[in-house]
């Protein structure tokens, strides 16, 4: 049983079929990578695994269990958590007050005693603002803890998200373009914290157009054209692949390149 | 300057319930964006109930409960039934189908209630209380006493629980809410019957002095619009000063200009924070990403 299974996953939006029947799985500690020429139904396949879209047929299964189209409120609760390609920040907080919105879950309690202001509702508060802190040194933002978050650069936003994200201690983190608008320096430094959040057991889902970044970091790496699963493999395979190259240079090139 | 003081307390009364309903406002905003246009019925239902459930054999404690939990009950009927159908319209949209929701609850009181104007009597009798050569009502003093009970309790709410902090997350970021485990629509059904619940309570407080028919809540709800526009939308504490405010203004007007101009008072205000501060006395500049 694999900690995320997509099994023959589709929807059709009116007569357009963008994404249809893709099936994959991801495993504890392993980055896998949607990758994809522009229009491919990347955000569409992803959308659909956190529950933003409810699909039109195929399951998603995380630990072993059907959680098609269930709210991302709920999938948030069973450990799956996900950034967005277009950032989803809570732009008039500060930067701890964002990582701290991720504690959510595991600092709610009875109103009555946040009311009162009770030991209880105080400890889990400071619960929440440490591990915040942590996080946000975790991703080199510890420094803009009291900031707002509106004014922050792409680049540090990118991270302020995956570090709410992983703020929920989630068994699987699915990335939406994370190094998209970053600059060579961000996008390494995102780079290194993948790995390094993958290396503590999390299974990480990966959408992403810079191909260095994915041949780099990833384990395996599924392909999309049209909609469609067309490759699937370690990296290196995948590179070499004919169709892949098809789908994203043209046919004549990859014929030249026979 | 009794005189004064007699404008003054009839102005922090009426203050009171603006102030209420403008609370009210700022609830659903805060969880929403969008402006509530039916939180004038919510007033109007918690009279109305109280003098009918009095009427029908209720002590007034319980007549007066009753009509809050109901009012509480039709808030949330209206967000199941009307906004959460129509989640993903943009917020335009909404507020028209609370102006909507707004004419079918006055026209659903009109037939099960009645047309005729109504009252009940005051919680701690009729005399009153002689400051200084004015005169103020005990119940102005609930009314007033019930409304900064009501500001601190949301004040608390909004700043110390993390229920509070979901609403204020939801309508800063309703996608970005749900991923961290924020359950949107709990959220928004919290609101609107909180909202609902606060409104009826201004009902009960104000109907023994001002009295209430089916037709009641339109104006109110102006009036505590303009409040919660006058102290900045979205914002308890500016929805607070800015319903008292406008109480005072509309009772200074009417005391030193005319009585004919009290009700133009309103309109003024909101004419004129709409020209020279659209972000109202405590509300933040909106800034946009782009």
């Amino acid at each position: 049983m694999s900690l995320l299974q997509i099994e023959r996953l589709g929807i059709a939006f009116g007569g357009l079929r963008a994404v249809h029947d893709v099936s994959f799985s991801v495993e504890p500690g392993e980055i896998v990578s949607v990758i994809g020429p522009n229009g491919a139904g990347k955000t569409t396949l992803f959308n659909m695994i956190s529950g933003v879209y409810r699909p039109g047929s195929g399951k998603v299964r995380l630990k072993g269990e059907d959680v098609t189209g269930m709210e991302p409120f709920l999938l948030a609760a069973r450990g799956m958590s996900r950034t967005f390609q277009n950032l989803q920040i809570f732009q008039n907080m500060t930067v701890l007050e964002n990582a701290m919105a991720g504690f959510h879950l595991q600092e709610r309690g009875p109103v009555l005693a946040d009311l009162l202001n009770l030991p209880s509702s105080r400890k889990r508060t400071r619960m929440a603002e440490e591990g915040a802190r942590a996080l946000l040194a975790r991703v080199g933002l510890e420094r803009a803890a009291d900031r707002e978050a509106g004014n922050l650069s792409y680049g540090s936003l990118k991270r302020l998200e995956i570090a709410r994200a992983l703020a929920m201690n989630p068994a699987v983190l699915l990335l939406d373009e994370p190094a998209a608008g970053c600059n060579a320096v961000e996008t390494e430094e995102i780079d290194h914290l993948i790995a390094e959040v993958a290396k503590s057991g999390v299974a990480i889902l990966l959408v992403e157009h810079d191909m260095k970044m994915v041949m780099r970091i990833s384990n395996h790496v599924v392909v999309l054209d049209h909609g469609e699963k067309i490759a699937e493999g370690p990296p290196e395979a995948v590179s070499r692949n004919p169709a892949v190259i098809a789908a994203y240079l043209g046919t004549e090139a990859a014929d030249a390149d026979r | 300057m009794s005189e004064f003081l007699q404008f003054l307390f009839s102005g922090l009364t009426v203050g009171a319930v603006y102030a209420l309903v403008a609370l009210g406002f700022t609830i659903i905003y805060n969880a929403s964006g969008v402006v509530n246009f039916a939180q004038g019925e919510f007033v109007m239902l918690g009279g109305m109930i109280t003098v009918f459930a009095h009427a029908a054999g209720l002590p007034l404690p319980l007549a007066a409960l009753a009509a809050i939990a109901a009012t509480a009950a039709v808030g949330v009927a209206l967000n199941k039934l009307a906004i959460e159908p129509a989640r993903g319209a943009p917020v335009v949209s909404l507020i028209i189908i609370t102006i909507g929701a707004s004419i079918f609850i006055r026209g659903a009181a009109q037939l099960i209630f009645d047309k005729q104007i109504h009252s009940f009597p005051a919680f701690s009798g009729d005399d009153p209380i002689h400051v200084l050569g004015a005169t103020i009502l005990t119940q102005s003093l609930w009314a007033i006493g019930g409304a900064f009970a009501v500001f601190v309790g949301l004040w608390l709410f909004f700043t110390r629980t993390i229920l509070g902090r979901a609403v204020l997350a939801t309508s800063n970021n309703r996608l970005a809410a749900q991923l961290v485990g924020i359950n949107t629509d709990f959220v928004m059904t919290l609101s609107f019957a909180l909202s609902a619940a606060i409104g009826a309570f201004a009902g009960v407080l104000i109907t023994p002095i001002t009295m209430t028919s089916y037709d009641v809540g339109l104006g109110l709800a102006l009036k505590g619009f303009a409040g919660a526009m006058l102290g900045g939308m979205g914002n308890p504490k500016g929805a607070f000063a800015g319903g008292l405010l406008l109480g005072l203004f509309e009772a200074m007007t009417a005391g030193y200009l005319s009585s004919q101009y009290k009700e133009a008072a309103a309109f003024v205000v909101i004419l004129a924070v709409l020209f020279f501060m659209p972000q109202g006395l405590f509300g933040s500049k909106s800034t946009d990403r782009v």
